[in-house]
């Protein structure tokens, strides 16, 4: 890109960089690289694997929302409370029986090529785009009798039934507005601004060296006044934890995503003073690591059992001496942050492997051979080694000490999902985002429906309560807030006595940037929201 | 025909017939193992409903019987195509070819580097066998023939990077760096400095010993007692009748080092974030992408071949005795 480079092709910046580079050794100075981060309008973030495609609506991964989160934007943005705010829509408005939503959209919006953004784009987005790729948008866009443009600046979903939680489909991560005047009749999944995206948002795709960086230059035309505050945004590929915690450590990158770190290198940066530690940055994720059990077999059918292996593991520990404090015990299948939680009316399982044993005892599943009561398989999650792995080798040691033997299995990531989508387990460590809304992130795994073998993260563990199903759909479709939280009250009740699901604790993943920059997290979609407002300090 | 061309022909011939070997074995192989890309890109995005993982397997062309998948692919080999990755939604060909190029400077220069290192070690370890200086250096050679790499690059990284600051610790380049040619030779030269140290010492180490060994061993044979008894100086009869000798095993060892290199670097390449094939490798097994990971597998089997032919190539120059067709 012509723009990006500096004017370095004259004599005078060829005889600097020759000579700075001869005299670095012996002076013991500084290379290029580290003046490189001292340009205080760049921003240097990092990737821990390379992004598949750029095309945000094609595959939501965290890695793309990262990167994507600054070149395309949403109709709407989400505050602290998850409340809506006017983004790309400068208002919007929800008919009382709840079933019209329509939105007014800003009128001076450009595409990053110079075309207007206009209700065509919404429309093809939403009906078409999103709803074709994306499962979860296809969700919410599903429950849609139509979906129609007024003018230029306005469009008008009409729902089939109340869906209380639609509005989230019109967060970052879930409902990118995608240019029509660029995929309208193309291939999707090939076309071309796949790896050179055009978006609305406060930095322009720039440059993909591959295995190597991407590359986002200021939107010298964004639509809202005072942004973008950086010149760029620049994505580094660093593929190993160490490597990018040497990365962080030595300024050579600003700023660390949630999964970047090993949670072991976590206290040390924390302590670190050129740095910020964001705590809530993904917040509207919500995410709850779980195991969840087969449950179509003795004993895993049983209650009692269940219920047995949450008295055996110190989730305590696994927060604190695991995760360095990131986090909290998961109590609820809802994320604490999250609305509808509610902690009044949940049954607590403390640590206490002398409760598990007498519920194992209860079962007449007596200790045998070498104080065994029971033999099954606990698969791990893969390919995060840190604290998942230690996580899966904590719950053999503390199943063992109630005498239940565990076979830990590990395996990759096709794999994982695989036998997850087979039913072919035990008992698995796995986790699931709550996605502001018990009826987006939560209810596929409850919902008797949502038994499908061969789709992995569905209900998998063959769990089917016809009240539960009833609370769902209640807690769903219900216009008054009050009567989706008395719908969403019980059913917390209910499943939490049920032991429906092991919940272990709700990950607070840690974003860290450099001091030297402000406002790079606004709100609890953190990267995904854009660092549009993130400015030097 | 004379007997080189014979000898190109034959090992052509068996060239080709590995590679189909090749494609054969890493097609089924593969796809033995549970679950496909696109379980692992359905699980991954954390939300997946059966319209979605059966789009992505259609896409894929996973939805077909194993055997058409195979009639395919090797309709679309046997022209020279790759096939597309469905992670990297690229032709495999373009994503090898753009990562070729930094595996084979990498490769290139531990090569290089190690040989001229670890001969020349070896020489003078040879030289001075069961003195002083033959005992440091081996002792140097050890340790960095037993350290694992892996170990070795990461405190290369705390050494030269955090503590010191002089060398960057990951990637091939600096991010918006001077586009200038002689600024980025250099730039990249500096990036290159800790993998190819990493790689490098555990094969000059390897090198070393091997020339050390080899040469006390030629030292004793008849010739060299011929060549002195004859008169020749010590330095001549060290460089052209001993190492001379000496270097048949080397270059064997090497020959089969640069095949490994070429798919080989994945360790070296995830630790410093080089942008090679080792780590494509890697990136397409972890995200079962079947076609990239066969492709590359194709692609380096091709390289194995042809550097073999090339060391076989070698020794003729180096031992005019030895003939090729045996």
């Amino acid at each position: 890109m012509e723009t990006l480079r500096r004017s370095s092709t004259t004599r005078r910046g060829f005889l600097q960089s020759v000579g700075g580079a001869a005299t670095l050794a012996a002076a013991g100075g500084y290379p290029e690289w580290v003046f490189a981060q001292t340009r205080s309008g760049v921003l240097n973030a990092m990737l821990n694997v390379e992004p598949a495609t750029l095309n945000y609506a094609l595959l939501n991964t965290s890695v793309i929302q990262s990167v994507c989160g600054s070149i395309n934007e949403s109709l709407l943005l989400f505050d602290w409370q998850l409340k809506p705010q006017p983004n790309l829509a400068r208002s919007f408005d929800i008919s009382p029986d709840g079933l019209v939503y329509t939105f007014e959209l800003e009128p001076d919006v450009k595409w990053h090529d110079g075309k207007p953004f206009t209700s065509r784009d919404v429309v093809f987005t939403c009906a078409k785009m999103l709803r074709e790729l994306n499962p979860r948008s296809r969700a919410a866009m599903d429950r849609c009798e139509s979906i129609t443009a007024e003018g230029d600046h306005k469009v008008v979903f009409k729902l089939k039934e109340p869906f209380n939680a639609f509005i989230l489909a019109f967060m970052a991560s879930t409902g990118p507005m995608m240019p029509a005047h660029i995929y309208e009749g193309t291939d999707y999944r090939n076309n071309p601004a796949n790896t050179a995206p055009i978006g609305t948002g406060p930095f322009k795709f720039a440059q993909w060296s591959k295995g190597n960086f991407i590359k986002l230059v200021r939107n010298d035309n964004y639509w809202r006044k005072g942004q973008p505050g950086l010149d760029e945004v620049n994505f580094r590929i660093i593929a190993s934890a160490e490597q990018r915690a040497v990365a962080l450590e030595t300024g050579a990158v600003d700023m660390a995503f949630g999964d970047d770190l090993d949670p072991i290198d976590v206290p040390r940066f924390r302590e670190n003073p050129g740095l910020v530690m964001v705590q809530n940055a993904y917040d509207a994720v919500g995410e709850i690591t779980l195991m969840e059990i087969n449950q179509r077999t003795a004993p895993f059918n049983d209650r009692r059992f269940r219920a047995a292996i949450m008295h055996a593991m110190d989730r305590n520990f696994l927060v604190d001496q695991l995760n360095f404090g990131l986090g909290r015990v998961a109590d609820s299948p809802i994320f604490s942050t999250v609305p509808y939680y509610d902690p009044k009316v949940l049954t607590q399982y403390e640590y206490s492997p002398d409760k598990a044993k007498a519920l194992l005892d209860d079962m007449g599943l007596k200790p045998g051979a070498g104080g065994v009561r029971h033999k099954f398989s606990v698969l791990m999650l893969p390919n995060q080694d840190g604290p998942w792995r230690r996580a899966g080798e904590y719950s053999k040691q503390a199943l063992a000490d109630v005498g239940l033997d565990v076979e830990l299995q590990s395996t990759d990531v096709a794999t994982f999902y695989k036998r997850n989508g087979d039913w072919d387990y035990d008992v698995m460590w796995n986790s699931y985002g709550q996605f502001g809304d018990p009826a987006i992130g939560m209810s596929r795994f409850f919902l008797s429906n949502n038994i499908r073998k061969g789709v992995p993260q569905t209900n998998t563990q063959g769990y089917s309560n016809p009240k539960v199903d009833e609370l769902l759909q209640k807690g769903a479709t219900a216009v008054k807030r009050e009567d989706a939280q008395a719908a969403y009250s019980e059913l917390q009740k209910i499943l939490t006595e049920d032991v429906a699901m092991l919940w272990m604790y709700e990950r607070r993943k840690p974003l860290f940037h450099a001091k030297k920059f402000k406002d790079v997290v606004v709100g609890p979609n953190g990267p995904c929201d854009g660092f549009g407002a993130a400015k030097p300090a | 025909m004379s007997t080189k061309a014979a000898f190109l022909a034959r090992r052509v011939v068996q060239a080709a017939m590995v590679v189909v070997g090749v494609v054969f074995l890493s097609f089924f192989l593969v796809r033995l193992a549970p679950g496909d890309a696109a379980m692992a890109i359905a699980g991954e995005t954390g939300y997946s409903d059966p319209q979605y993982v059966a789009d992505l397997r259609k896409e894929f062309g996973l939805d077909k019987p194993v055997l058409t998948q195979f009639g395919i692919y090797l309709a679309k080999v046997s022209v020279g195509d790759l096939g597309f990755s469905y992670q990297k939604r690229q032709p495999v060909y373009d994503l090898i070819m753009e990562r070729l190029p930094a595996t084979l400077l990498l490769a290139g220069v531990v090569i290089v580097v190690s040989l001229v290192i670890g001969i020349f070690v070896g020489a003078v370890s040879a030289k001075y066998a069961g003195r002083l200086v033959d005992g440091i250096l081996r002792v140097f050679l050890m340790a960095f023939y037993a350290m694992p790499s892996y170990w070795l690059g990461l405190v290369l990284v705390l050494m030269f990077s955090v503590h010191l600051g002089w060398l960057p610790a990951f990637g091939i380049e600096t991010m918006g760096g001077d586009p200038a040619p002689m600024a980025r030779a250099l730039d990249i030269s500096r990036h290159l400095v800790l993998p190819a140290l990493t790689l490098g010492l555990f094969f000059a180490a390897i090198y070393a010993r091997l020339t050390r060994a080899a040469m006390l061993e030629v030292v004793n044979l008849d010739f060299v007692r011929t060549a002195r008894a004859k008169g020749i100086s010590e330095t001549r009869l060290f460089m052209r009748h001993v190492l001379r000798n000496a270097l048949i095993p080397v270059v064997t060892y090497a020959g089969l080092q640069t095949s490994a290199l070429v798919g080989g670097t994945v360790l070296v390449e995830t630790v410093f974030s080089w942008p090679g094939i080792g780590r494509l490798a890697y990136d397409a097994l972890i995200a079962r992408d079947n076609n990239l990971l066969i492709g590359i597998f194709i692609f380096t089997s091709v390289l194995v071949v042809l550097f073999n032919l090339l060391t076989d190539l070698l020794y003729v120059v180096l031992d005019p005795r030895m003939e090729l067709g045996k």
